[in-house]
């Protein structure tokens, strides 16, 4: 532990010292070529630690220095040491832009970890793209998107709902309602699952979108009242999936006939709107931190030992640990003098990895990464049960929602 | 018939919510002429309240309303005795300074009691349903209409039944002279002023359970309690209740026939046009300026 801390101190330290120096790659220009000069590697960590997503964009940097401690106190890679240089965009797509090119241009990172939200995502993508450097997604977004300068280590549209779609429909039954906040991604998960519905023989009784932050839920709850799906499909993100669980329960609506069905309420928010106004409501993902397994258990030991044991793992904190080991077993293969982002691309292609999940795989073509999904059920404690778990990994489709689209490599192909 | 009592329902809950967030701007705002930009975090301060009075001394929302009433409420004073009354005759400078001590308020608090996403407990008592003519209603927004409703009465009778309230109109009307007939002014703003902050920091402790408590809070309830207290008549209580009541029904079933984004659109949009027409709101009080 005290280890730990100090050797974390350290690299801390060693970051306070690049950024303090300033410049000092205009007199070593000749040793740009090798980046892992000094027996150092230098990848940036570039979540928000303030504004408005900074709470749990801070538990994904948490996660992602974990990996690079424990990466760092096995040995390295290769005898190299992992340098972090965390920056702190503040939930300011601005701001993200501005940092990651400090990180790819000033600090000449082989890789950056970051984002949360898919406005930062595109905010930094002329960067890498324009640098050809490589850029780690741990979140699970709505798909559409294709490049070669990003690692995508969440969850696609496919990968949350190919089992769980039709698992609804056949405990629940066929008429779903749509509620989600208002932008991009509730409505192309929407998409995918009005296209699963209509495959299976489902019916949408209403699909409507409330304002981001939206708190005041009775009509539309009025609205479920009258029209009596089977399934509330919900999509709705931050302050309002609080909101609407809450007055989900204090209408005296009952979860086990009419229950929510969500891609985005983690362990996170259901300590925020209290266990009991989760309990008995569903929610489709590839990890949840009750999942069984020894590498979870070394996954989870190890964040509370590291960062308190109050402490929640989740969805998108698991992809952010992972995909840290990710890159090292790819730059593992590189010669010290060959360590540049496109090899590391090359190196991390097929890749496969024992995650907190299970065994993933990221695919060569649309370096999208195949996972486990699984379905559980929020308790009263603020824990999830996980009740399905998917027999194989599934493969990502970032355009299955649109037939004749993929991802390869050469890019986005239109058949 | 149903539907139209359900819908009837949801407009009244969600107009009593409003008129709880509005009632402590309309008295600091309507009688003060102190545009009061930090409401939404005296707001936010009461919801922290009823989280902190359960989280470290075990209290239920119901016990803890008292305190967070004299607690806010008290904050409130030290805030006019400490900045606001320096600034009576520089309405530009309140909205800045106002402005400024709702940020240091959202910080202080996300510095000491972190920035995640809290939980206020609902009473256990109220958090079944009832049925009102033959409509199925959360117990707890019942009892929120039933409290705004008390608070409102309170709240009238101070002003126009009690001497502190005569005062209070006096100074109002005609500051110089009320001072000349021996009113205390100062005192009588301070007073008002805590106990408009005390009123925004119960509506934030009874919002809590319904709703999320984060720092961020108070923007979205400063926003819709300028809306309602413009609109039904700077200085006028019962215009207040007039525009929450009109705000709810309008904001409800606008958001059950189309939705609410919609709806929020739409409520903006009347609110705009209806002040276009009437500027001085639904119900204006002659005033001596």
């Amino acid at each position: 532990m005290t280890m730990k801390r100090r050797s974390f101190l350290k690299g801390a330290a060693a970051t306070g010292a690049i950024v303090a120096t300033g410049f000092p790659h205009i007199w070593n220009k000749n040793m740009d070529l090798a980046r892992a000069a000094d027996g150092e590697i230098k990848v940036g960590v570039l979540f928000s630690l303030t504004g408005t997503t900074g709470i749990i964009e801070e538990s994904l940097n948490k996660a992602t220095l974990l990996a690079i401690e424990e990466i760092n106190d096995a040995g390295g890679i290769n005898g190299m040491r992992l340098v972090p240089i965390v920056e702190d965009p503040a939930s300011d797509p601005a701001t993200f832009a501005e940092k990651a090119r400090k990180l790819v241009v000033g600090d000449k990172c082989v890789s950056v970890f970051g984002s949360y939200t898919s406005a930062s995502r595109k905010a930094v993508l002329p960067v890498f793209e324009r640098r050809d450097n490589l850029y780690w997604y741990p979140t699970l977004y709505e798909g559409r998107e294709c490049s070669k300068n990003v690692i995508y280590t969440g969850a696609v549209p496919n990968q949350q709902q190919n089992e769980f779609i039709p698992w609804l429909v056949q405990n629940f039954g066929k008429k779903f309602y749509l509620i989600g906040s208002n932008y991009i991604y509730p409505k192309e998960e929407n998409n995918y699952c009005k296209k699963m519905l209509e495959s299976l023989g489902g019916e949408v009784v209403n699909e409507e979108y409330v304002p981001l932050g939206h708190s005041e839920f009775s009509s539309v709850i009025n609205k479920i009242r009258s029209s009596e799906p089977n399934v509330i499909f919900s999509t709705v993100v931050g302050d309002s999936v609080v909101a609407l669980h809450r007055q989900y329960r204090a209408a005296g609506l009952d979860p086990q006939k009419m229950p929510m069905a969500s891609l985005t309420t983690s362990e996170n928010e259901v300590a925020a709107m209290g266990g009991e106004a989760a309990a008995g409501h569903f929610t489709s993902a590839p990890y949840f931190m009750v999942h069984d397994s020894p590498e979870n258990e070394r996954f989870v030991a190890a964040y509370k030992r590291r960062w308190g044991d109050d402490k929640v793992t989740h969805f998108v904190s698991e992809p952010s640990y992972f995909q840290v080991h990710l890159f090292k077993q790819a730059v593992e293969q590189l010669a010290p003098s060959d360590i540049t982002p496109p090899t590391i691309r090359e190196a991390v292609k097929g890749q496969e990895l024992m995650a907190p999940q299970g065994r993933i795989r990221v695919d060569p073509e649309s370096l999208h990464t195949w996972l486990w999904p699984k379905i559980a059920m929020a308790r009263a404690d603020g824990q999830f049960e996980v009740l399905t778990s998917s027999s194989d990994w599934l493969l990502p489709e970032p355009y299955a929602a649109y037939p004749g689209q993929s991802c390869t490599e050469a890019g986005l192909v239109q058949k | 018939m149903d539907f139209f009592i359900q819908q009837l329902m949801t407009g009244l809950s969600i107009g009593s919510i409003l008129l709880l967030v509005a009632l402590g701007l309309a008295i600091i705002y309507g009688s003060m002429g102190v545009i009061n930009m930090a409401h939404g975090e005296f707001v936010m301060l009461g919801a922290y309240g009823a989280w902190a009075m359960n989280a470290y001394f075990g209290l239920g929302l119901l016990a803890s309303l008292a305190f967070v009433f004299v607690g806010v409420g008290a904050f409130g004073f030290a805030v006019e005795r400490g900045v606001i009354r320096f600034l009576y005759r520089r309405p530009l400078d309140t909205i800045l300074a106002t402005w400024g001590i709702g940020v240091m308020l959202q910080q202080a608090v996300r510095l000491f009691a972190g920035g995640e996403l809290r939980y206020v407990e609902m009473p256990s008592l109220l958090s079944g349903t009832v049925s009102v003519f033959g409509v199925i209603v959360p117990g707890y927004r019942v009892f929120i209409f039933l409290f705004v409703a008390a608070l409102f009465l309170v709240t009238w009778f101070l002003m126009f039944r009690t001497s502190f309230g005569t005062r209070l109109r006096a100074v109002v009307q005609d500051r110089q002279t009320a001072m000349c007939f021996g009113v205390n002014a100062d005192r009588v703003y301070s007073l008002t002023f805590a106990y408009g902050a005390g009123l925004a920091g119960l509506a934030g402790a009874l919002v809590a359970p319904l709703k999320s408590v984060s720092p961020e809070m108070g923007g979205a309830y400063v926003v819709d309690a300028f809306f309602v207290v413009v609109l039904g008549g700077v200085q006028s209580l019962f215009g207040t209740v007039a525009s929450a009541a009109l705000l709810g029904q309008m904001s409800g079933s606008l958001a059950y026939l189309a939705n609410d984004t919609i709806a929020k659109a739409l409520v903006l949009l009347a609110i705009i046009v209806l002040i276009r027409f009437r500027p001085q709101g639904l119900f204006a009080t002659k005033v001596r300026s």
